[in-house]
């Protein structure tokens, strides 16, 4: 049975971070109960490429309006890595933003900003055989909301992302390079880390740039790490 | 120094749109609606069982912007079985925060060391204000003597066991299991940190 290594929960946001008030009433006060896996843990569901079209990724056009996405357009890309630096092939990555003018086509966004008809704001995509992924969309948006009367949101993308086992999942939210609102943020401030909020900013790559059409950003994203298990009961054998 | 590894991506909270990226016909957009992602098991499936429940914050009042994922084995303790992937994930409707899986019941699963565990489903929690996602079991409230020997449950303090074991009833011609989660307060479910 492959094992992973701990999950750091220093690291990760606290279930209470009372600057981002919806957490106050959400948390457990109990500490969570840490206990070794087994395979309903390191399993996970096997998702194919064959489920997964082009047109996923392409949130420019992928709304089925025969029209394109208003915004500045991008393209997203980057590898997914466990902990050991070893690739993560086969990864699902569902993606959801609000459009350009930060209004997501949600039924409960009451946000004054238009919706844009040739949006949706969803799209997925997996990793190949070295882990890499992208996806075409524009830039989103940053909204207000209602937390200490009118916060907020830097631009980001929220990302939900499948490893090989069930202990890798994840979901979060990545945003861009010298957005002055990220420091700003209640939610980015939950995590206490600056070295841990880094990991949630993508890089300009210039070098990436789609010649008059697109702007590129990096995101790398790293998933729990595979343990060795030495010496060890494996009563599965090896 | 210790030798050193990548850290992991830090969690963000899913927030109060998760849908349209997860389940996007819910959140209203016109894509995948044909997806029935919470039915692990279509409508006429021999020992077919729904699992069901509301996710609850400290105040008593129900979640009603969730979104659950279930991971379980097949009835012969399997995961990643042929025919069943044991996967799926339900939204808590938007007025009354219920949700619902329909699904078969999982046979027990090997514990790490080769013993039993009693059959059982896991949950993840995802939501607004829950800034990295929830991880709790639910359990089956007719295997008592295997609870007794389940060698996770035998971690959980005696008085919180029965935050993770459903109640059971019949509904028409079909089992439910209903299990409440209470995200935090006297009834606080167990979270596990695997």
């Amino acid at each position: 049975m492959t094992e992973y290594m701990r999950r750091d929960r220093r690291w990760h946001p606290p279930g209470y971070a009372p600057g981002y008030k919806s957490t106050i009433l959400r948390s457990p006060r109990r500490a969570l109960l840490s206990l070794e896996q087994s395979v309903g843990e390191t399993s996970g569901p096997v998702f194919g490429h064959s489920t997964i079209t082009d047109s996923d990724r392409d949130l420019i056009a992928n709304y089925s309006t025969g029209g394109e996405a208003i915004g500045e357009r991008i393209i997203v890309h980057g590898q997914v890595l466990d902990e050991n630096a070893r690739p993560v092939p086969n990864a699902l990555l569902e993606i959801w933003q609000a459009n350009a003018g930060g209004r997501y086509r949600h039924v409960k966004d009451g946000y004054v900003a238009a919706l844009d008809p040739n949006f949706g704001g969803c799209g997925r995509c997996m990793t190949d055989e070295n882990g890499y992924y992208s996806f075409r969309t524009i830039k989103p948006g940053p909204y207000p909301w209602r937390n200490d009367g009118s916060d907020w949101r830097p631009a980001h993308i929220h990302l939900s992302i499948f490893g090989a086992a069930f202990t890798q999942r994840l979901i979060t939210q990545f945003y861009f390079e010298g957005d002055p609102l990220i420091p700003l943020c209640p939610i980015v401030n939950t995590i206490a880390d600056p070295a841990a909020i880094d990991m949630l900013v993508a890089r300009l790559d210039m070098g990436n740039t789609v010649p008059f059409d697109c702007l590129t950003w990096r995101w790398d994203i790293v998933l729990r790490g595979r343990r060795s298990t030495f010496f060890e009961n494996r009563p599965e054998g090896n | 120094m210790p030798v050193k590894y990548l850290k992991e991506t830090p969690s963000q909270t899913a927030g109060p749109y998760v849908h349209i990226g997860t389940c996007p016909s819910a959140a209203g957009l016109n894509v995948r609606t044909q997806e029935k992602p919470n039915v692990l098991a279509a409508a006429g499936t021999a020992e077919r069982i729904r699992i069901e429940g509301v996710v609850l914050d400290g105040s008593g009042t129900p979640v009603h912007d969730g979104m659950l994922e279930i991971w379980q084995a097949d009835t012969k303790g399997k995961y990643n079985a042929k025919g069943f992937t044991g996967w799926g994930r339900a939204v808590a409707d938007f007025k009354t925060g219920e949700w619902a899986f329909e699904t078969v019941k999982p046979g027990a699963t090997p514990y790490r060391d080769g013993r039993q565990q009693a059959p059982h489903v896991t949950l993840l929690v995802f939501a607004r204000g829950i800034n990295i996602h929830l991880h709790t079991r639910m359990y089956f409230p007719e295997d008592e003597a295997a609870h007794a020997t389940d060698p996770v449950l035998a971690a959980v303090p005696p008085d919180q066991r029965h935050t993770l074991i459903a109640r059971r009833e019949k509904r028409g011609g079909e089992t439910v299991y209903r299990l409440d989660i209470h995200l935090q307060g006297d009834k606080e479910t167990v979270f596990f940190d695997f």
